[in-house]
């Protein structure tokens, strides 16, 4: 019987230490290489965009009319109110980087490659929170801009000049990055995709239902800790008593973040992949 | 080196791999027999680190692979079938593998080449069939140019051309002084790749032995022969102290004799053979029988099929 042989494949010489600044690379590559993903991305820049400029547009056909309508209207938050769509889209693709991974096998192949396992971990994060402040942090500035000319019409429209317009943009973007960092958290922690994105809608949305069960005089203490709260306030200009200060509250919401993230990489660590 | 030593795994009261030690040795093919279910999977997941193991200890090279500080320089290995993301090209599956550790993209390309998917390396994993994943695969493995190669079910999906390139690849990679490690459900197959055998059954050790060894001890020499004078081969034969057994198309089923000594026995007799046949389905019937009392799944009251 005649073998055909193999073409012979050259010896390969040079290090190949496994490094974090290596395998950030790595899952920056996997990011940007599925399109999936990459189109996800793209969507949640069109939503801050364009439903900003569709609620602003809104607005203006509705000014506000009595007095304390127009003291508490804020047009940074009219012309960013596409953040709260655009934080479903940013929050479920971070938990998809890695259930995503659990579903098709290819987390074997990523742990086989890496066997520490927390660089991958960590990887994923730094390369997914620079890929959305990359595109958010456009984005929002966009929005700003494009629902502030809507707004002019009415003469109800804002500058960057204002104070706290230019930290109100720019956290919306921050925000972003930090919802995509919880989604990633629980995806990591539950690993699959149906658990961590039900999580993740639960975490941002049912405290605040919850907590409307209590007496005011407790939920008001109560509700500017919740997550979704607390993170969003890096964009309040127009602060209600019940919300924490903007930097305090986004700092609250790293810390849920973080504790998620390493609760993730406890069992990351521990567990059979 | 491969070197496991009382490597145990429960999945709560279930025992996937129980106290299983054995040493695989660089320079040949090392085949990781065993029926499907008897623990090889799980077996090669704990030398990678994938799965830890509850009792027990595997190193690769001397050391626990986790604690290498290159691994894919120690280790590279096929996986179960479609580890790999189904929405990524070829390329940018390796290419994300090799940035782990700073393979340059120029060895992707030559792994690509090497196992014949440059004309598909930028399409979807997922639309790959079967055999095209295991290329991948193989691929993948060989892209830190690797002293050790581990393989599960490497020929699973492939046609007669791809198993007869894994046979030389695997062979050629052993040549070379690398230490190879093959898993496969079919004794046929390991028998003509491999040239050390570990058996396993119900994550028990069975056998660890060179192939020869293990035929010969496994197999007691059946042959096939056909003959223009039946009878009078088989009275010789049986003289001989072999068993012989007629068939039904006046073929002799001959135990206790080699083909070459059936045949120099004709010989001299003046009898002319018309067949004579190393019976290799008996090869695939004594894996059965040694692994039958190991079989984790068995219809009742069959007999193991003959084939």
């Amino acid at each position: 019987m005649i073998e055909p042989t193999a073409p012979a494949l050259p010896a390969y010489r040079g290090d190949q230490r496994v490094t974090q600044v290596r395998v950030i690379r790595s899952e920056w590559t996997k990011l940007r290489t599925l399109p999936s993903s990459a189109w996800s991305l793209l969507a949640a820049a069109v939503l801050i965009v364009g439903f900003g400029a569709l609620y602003s547009g809104v607005r203006v056909t509705r000014p506000p009319q009595d007095p304390a309508a127009i003291a508490s209207f804020d047009p940074t938050a009219v012309s960013l109110s596409g953040l709260q769509l655009a934080q479903l889209a940013i929050g479920v693709l971070g938990a998809l980087l890695i259930t995503g991974e659990y579903a098709t096998g290819m987390i074997r192949t990523s742990f086989a490659a890496v066997p520490h396992r927390l660089p991958v971990l960590w990887g994923k994060a730094i390369g997914y929170a620079l890929a959305v402040l990359a595109l958010s942090v456009p984005a929002t500035f966009a929005a700003f801009l494009v629902g502030q000319s809507i707004l002019s019409s009415e003469h109800l429209d804002t500058t960057l000049g204002q104070p706290g317009v230019a930290r109100a943009v720019l956290g919306g973007a921050l925000y972003l990055a930090a919802v995509g960092l919880l989604g990633l958290g629980l995806g990591a922690l539950l690993r699959g995709t149906a658990a961590a994105v039900g999580a993740l809608f639960g975490l941002l949305f049912a405290p605040q239902i919850l907590v409307g069960f209590l007496p005011s005089t407790w939920s008001d203490h109560v509700y500017g800790y919740l997550p979704a709260p607390a993170g969003i306030a890096i964009t309040n200009l127009r602060p209600d008593p019940t919300s924490l200060a903007p930097w305090t509250g986004f700092g609250v919401f790293c810390l849920y973040t973080a504790i998620l993230l390493a609760l993730a990489a406890w069992r990351l660590r521990r567990q059979d992949a | 080196m491969i070197e496991a030593r009382g490597l145990t795994k429960r999945y709560g009261d279930k025992v996937a791999v129980d106290d299983l030690s054995f040493t695989v040795q660089p320079g040949r093919v090392t085949g990781f027999l065993g029926p499907n279910g008897a623990g090889k999977s799980t077996t090669m997941r704990m030398i990678l680190g994938l799965d830890a193991p509850t009792r027990g200890s595997v190193t690769v090279n001397g050391r626990p692979y986790r604690q290498h500080a290159a691994p894919l320089r120690e280790v590279g290995a096929l996986l179960e079938a479609r580890s790999v993301h189904p929405g990524r090209s070829a390329y940018h599956h390796l290419l994300a593998l090799a940035q782990t550790c700073g393979i340059r993209r120029s060895r992707v390309d030559e792994v690509i080449d090497a196992v014949g998917l440059r004309a598909v390396a930028r399409r979807r994993a997922g639309g790959f069939s079967l055999g095209m994943g295991q290329r991948l695969g193989i691929a993948a493995a060989q892209l830190g140019d690797p002293h050790t190669v581990i393989l599960d079910e490497p020929v699973n999906g492939l046609d007669t051309e791809g198993i007869r390139w894994i046979r030389s690849l695997l062979r050629g990679l052993a040549a070379e002084g690398k230490t190879v490690f093959v898993s496969s459900h079919l004794m046929n197959e390991m028998a003509l790749t491999a040239q050390h055998l570990i058996v396993i059954g119900r994550g028990r050790l069975i056998a660890d032995t060179g192939v020869e060894e293990f035929i010969a001890g496994a197999v007691r020499g059946a042959v096939r022969v056909r003959s223009t004078d039946p009878d009078a081969l088989a009275a010789l034969l049986r003289s001989r102290a072999a068993e012989v057994s007629r068939d039904r198309d006046s073929a002799l089923t001959v135990s206790g004799l080699t083909t070459d000594q059936v045949g120099r026995a004709a010989g001299a007799a003046g009898i002319t053979l018309l067949e004579l046949t190393a019976l290799q389905a008996s090869l695939e019937e004594a894996f059965i029988d040694m692994t039958s009392d190991a079989v984790e799944f068995r219809a009742p009251n069959t007999a193991p099929a003959k084939g």
